[in-house]
C-alpha cells in the first residue's frame, strides 16, 4: 500500500446520495482477476449512454475529472456490495481521497485497507465542499485537517480518523504484517477451540 | 466496560468469545474467524497475497468455497459444455478451482450436489452454526446471522488476511435491537418484514451497527425466513444481522452434513441455545415495529428503502433522489402501484432462492399461466434446492405455468453471468438490490417476496399476492 501524508488537489463533486458500489463499478466488470486497470470502467453507466458514447452531463467525463484527486460525494457513499473493485477503480482513475458526510462501513474499510483515504465530515462542511467543485483543497493526514478556501483565505477543519488506519496509511503499512506478528495469540486462541 | 456478570447481548457474547486480542487504544481488536466462505469473484487477489508471500491457507478446514456468481444457469449443451457469458468469466471460475486445489480447500464445484449461492450452500450443509464468526468476501454474509452467528461481509484484501491468519482486525460495532411486536398477517412474508424495516430505518439506518432481530414475528419464522431477514440487513447499512438460536434453529441443523452426530449433537445444541441476549442486556439503540401492520411490500425506486405496499401510491417527487428514481423507473409520482405493467420476473438469489421460497412461489403459480408479456425465471439457490424442488414436483408447476426452470447460481440478481434484464424493462425480483443497472444496464428492478413476484408474473402487472385469485390472468 502506498503511503499517504498530505495532498493538495482539486475536488470533483458527485452530490447524489446513496451512491452504491454497483454504480461505481457495474457487476459485468467483476470477472477481472486483477484489480489493475479498473479505472477505465469506473462509473461506466453514468459516463456512457446505451450506445457507449460519453454522456455530456456527467462530471466524470469533463477533462478536469482525470486531474481531480479528491472525490466529494453525497451522503452514504459506497453502500451496497462489498466489492473491493469499487475503491480500486476510484484509485485507478486517479482519486486518492473520498469525502462524504457518511460512508458505508464495508466500503470505508476496503478503501482504508488499500490506501484510499476516506474521510467523514459533518454536514455543514460537507455541503460547503460540494460547492467547491473544481477547486483545490489540502488534506493533511498527519494533522487530520482539511484546508478549505474561504472568503478571508484558507480555513482549517479537523476530521476524525481511526488511529490505526491513520498509522497504517502514513507508513504505507500492510495490516497483514501486523496480524502475522500476533501468531502466538492466534495459536493460543486455536488451542482453546 | 460492563463487568462479566452484567447482562450481555448476543453480539457481545460472540465478540468476546472470538477476541484473540481485545481492542487497545488505537489498535483494533483481532477477531478469530470460525468459518470463511469463498466464491470466485472476490477471492483471486486474496490468494495472490498468499502466493506473493509464500504462505499457506492457515485453516483449510475452516474455509469452504463454491461457484455461484459467474456461472451460467443454462444447462450444459449436448456435448457437456457449459456456456459462460465470457471467456473471462470461465477463467475466473477455473482460477478458484485451481486455487482450491493448490491450497487444499473444499470446493462445492461442478458436480457437487451442494454447489450453489454461497449463502444458500453454507447453511444447507450445516457449516454455519450458532455461536460462530462467519465471513465471506460478500456483503450478504449477514444471512448467516439467522443462526445466532456473527456474520459479515469483507473486502478482498481482508479475504487475504483471513486466508493467511484466520483473523481480522475489527472495531467493535454498536448494537441495535429491532423488536417485532405481534404476528405477521396471512400472505405476509419475511421479505415484506425486511423491506418494511429498511424503509422504516433508512438505507443507512444501520450504519456502524449490528442488528439483532427479536419478537414474536421473528420467532415464528422458519430458518429460510430468518435468513431472508438477516440477508437484507446490509441493505439498511448494518454490519450484520442476527437472530438468537432456538428450537427452530436446532431442528434445522439436525442431520445436516456438517452438523455433529448423536450425543455430540445434543451437547452442541445445548451450547447453541446459550447464544442469546440476556434479559436486561443493553443495546445502543432499540426500535419497535408493529408486525401486524406489515403488508406485502415492493420497491418502486432505486434503493431498497424506496418501497410501498402493493396497494399504495407512488410518492410525490419532492426530492432530487425521488425524482431521479421515478424517472429511471419510468413511474409517475402519485400514481397507484397496482396495475403497473411488468416484463420480467426473477425468483431466486441468496435472499429468496431456498426451498421454502420456491414452495411459496409454486403455490401461487400452480394451475395458472405466466402472462404472455412476461419472461419468468425461477433459479434455485443450490443444486440441493433444485433437487428437493424437483422431488416435490415444483419444477413442473413452474414449467407448466410457462416459467423457465434454471440451473442454480446468482443469475439475474447481479447479472454478471449473462442473465440480464433488458434496458428499460421492468422486473419484479425476489433478490435484494434495485440499484440502477443492478440487473443489467438500464434495467428497472422492483424487489418483492416470492409470492408477490409469482403473482405479478401471472397478472403481467403489479398485484397484491393476496388478490391473485380475482386478478386478470388468474385461474
Ligand atoms: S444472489 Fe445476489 S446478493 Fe446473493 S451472493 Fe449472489 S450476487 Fe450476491
Amino acid at each position: 500500500m502506498e503511503a499517504f501524508t498530505r495532498l493538495t488537489g482539486a475536488i470533483l463533486a458527485l452530490p447524489e446520495e446513496n451512491i452504491d458500489t454497483d454504480q461505481i463499478i457495474p457487476a459485468r466488470f467483476l470477472t477481472a482477476t486483477r484489480f489493475e486497470g479498473l479505472g477505465e470502467h469506473v462509473f461506466a453507466d453514468w459516463r456512457l449512454d446505451g450506445n457507449g458514447a460519453p454522456r455530456q452531463d456527467c462530471p466524470m467525463n469533463e477533462p478536469r475529472a482525470e486531474n481531480s484527486s479528491i472525490l466529494v460525494a453525497g451522503r452514504n457513499f459506497g453502500c451496497g456490495s462489498s466489492r473491493e473493485h469499487a475503491p480500486y477503480a476510484l484509485m485507478d482513475f486517479g482519486f486518492r481521497v473520498v469525502i462524504s458526510s457518511e460512508i458505508a462501513d464495508i466500503f470505508r474499510n476496503n478503501a482504508l485497507n488499500i490506501g484510499l483515504l476516506s474521510i467523514v465530515v459533518p454536514q455543514s462542511l460537507h455541503a460547503r465542499l460540494l460547492e467547491l467543485d473544481g477547486q483545490e483543497i489540502s488534506v493533511d493526514l498527519e494533522a487530520c485537517t482539511l484546508s478549505v478556501p474561504g472568503a478571508g483565505g484558507d480555513e482549517t477543519f479537523s476530521f476524525p480518523m481511526d488511529g490505526f488506519a491513520r498509522h497504517c496509511l502514513l507508513r504505507g503499512m500492510d495490516r497483514l504484517d501486523f496480524l502475522l506478528s500476533n501468531e502466538t495469540a492466534i495459536k493460543q486462541h486455536e488451542e482453546r477451540l | 466496560m460492563p463487568s462479566p456478570e452484567a447482562p450481555q447481548t448476543l453480539f457481545e457474547k460472540l465478540w468476546r468469545a472470538h477476541e484473540v486480542r481485545a481492542e487497545e487504544g488505537d489498535v483494533p481488536a483481532i477477531l478469530y474467524i470460525d468459518l470463511h466462505l469463498v466464491h470466485e469473484v472476490t477471492s483471486p487477489q486474496g490468494f495472490d497475497v498468499l502466493r506473493a508471500r509464500g504462505i499457506p491457507v492457515r485453516q483449510p478446514s475452516r474455509t469452504l468455497a463454491t461457484l455461484d456468481h459467474s456461472t451460467p444457469t443454462s444447462p450444459p449443451d449436448a456435448s457437456g459444455r457449459l456456456h459462460y457469458v465470457t471467456e473471462q468469466a470461465q477463467l475466473q471460475v477455473e482460477m478458484l478451482e485451481r486455487n482450491c486445489e493448490a491450497f487444499g480447500i473444499e470446493l462445492q464445484g461442478w458436480g457437487s450436489r451442494h454447489r450453489g449461492i454461497v449463502h444458500v450452500m453454507g447453511p444447507e450443509i450445516g457449516a454455519t452454526q450458532p455461536g460462530m464468526t462467519v465471513v465471506c468476501g460478500d456483503s450478504h454474509t449477514s444471512t448467516h446471522g439467522a443462526f445466532g452467528a456473527l456474520a459479515f461481509g469483507i473486502g478482498t484484501t481482508e479475504v487475504g488476511y483471513v486466508l493467511a491468519t484466520q483473523c481480522l482486525l475489527q472495531r467493535k460495532p454498536r448494537t441495535m435491537r429491532i423488536h417485532f411486536d405481534g404476528a405477521l398477517g396471512p400472505g405476509v412474508s419475511a421479505k415484506d418484514m425486511a423491506l418494511h424495516t429498511i424503509s422504516t430505518i433508512g438505507v443507512d439506518g444501520g450504519t456502524g451497527h449490528v442488528i439483532e432481530y427479536a419478537g414474536e414475528a421473528v420467532r415464528s419464522l422458519d430458518m429460510e425466513g430468518r435468513m431472508t431477514l438477516c440477508n437484507m440487513t446490509i441493505e439498511a447499512g448494518a454490519r450484520a444481522g442476527m437472530i438468537a438460536a432456538d428450537e427452530v434453529t436446532v431442528e434445522y441443523l439436525r442431520g445436516r452434513e456438517r452438523s455433529p452426530d448423536g450425543p455430540a449433537f445434543e451437547a452442541a445444541a445445548e451450547r447453541w441455545l446459550t447464544f442469546r441476549s440476556d434479559p436486561g442486556a443493553v443495546f445502543d439503540r432499540e426500535i419497535s415495529i408493529d408486525a401486524t401492520r406489515i403488508q406485502p411490500t415492493i420497491t418502486w425506486g432505486t434503493d431498497p428503502g424506496m418501497s410501498s405496499t402493493l396497494n399504495g401510491v407512488l410518492p410525490a417527487a419532492d426530492t432530487a433522489g425521488i425524482e431521479r428514481a421515478l424517472q429511471y423507473m419510468g413511474l409517475e409520482a402519485g400514481h397507484p402501484l397496482s396495475g403497473h405493467p411488468i416484463d420480467v420476473v426473477f425468483i431466486g438469489s441468496c435472499t429468496n432462492g431456498r426451498i421454502a421460497d420456491l414452495r411459496a412461489a409454486a403455490a401461487i403459480m400452480a394451475g395458472r399461466k405466466v402472462a404472455p408479456t412476461v419472461r419468468a425465471l425461477v433459479v434455485p439457490g443450490s443444486v440441493a434446492v433444485k433437487n428437493q424442488a424437483e422431488s416435490e414436483g415444483l419444477h413442473r408447476v413452474f414449467i407448466e405455468a410457462g416459467a423457465e426452470w434454471r440451473e442454480p447460481g446468482c443469475s439475474m440478481c447481479l447479472a454478471m453471468n449473462g442473465d440480464t434484464v433488458p434496458p428499460g424493462k421492468t422486473a419484479v425480483s425476489t433478490s435484494n438490490r434495485n440499484f440502477e443497472g443492478r440487473q443489467g444496464t438500464g434495467a428497472r428492478t422492483m424487489l418483492a417476496s416470492p409470492s408477490t413476484a409469482a403473482a405479478c408474473a401471472i397478472a403481467g402487472k403489479l398485484v397484491d399476492p393476496r388478490h391473485i385469485g380475482d386478478s386478470a390472468g388468474g385461474a
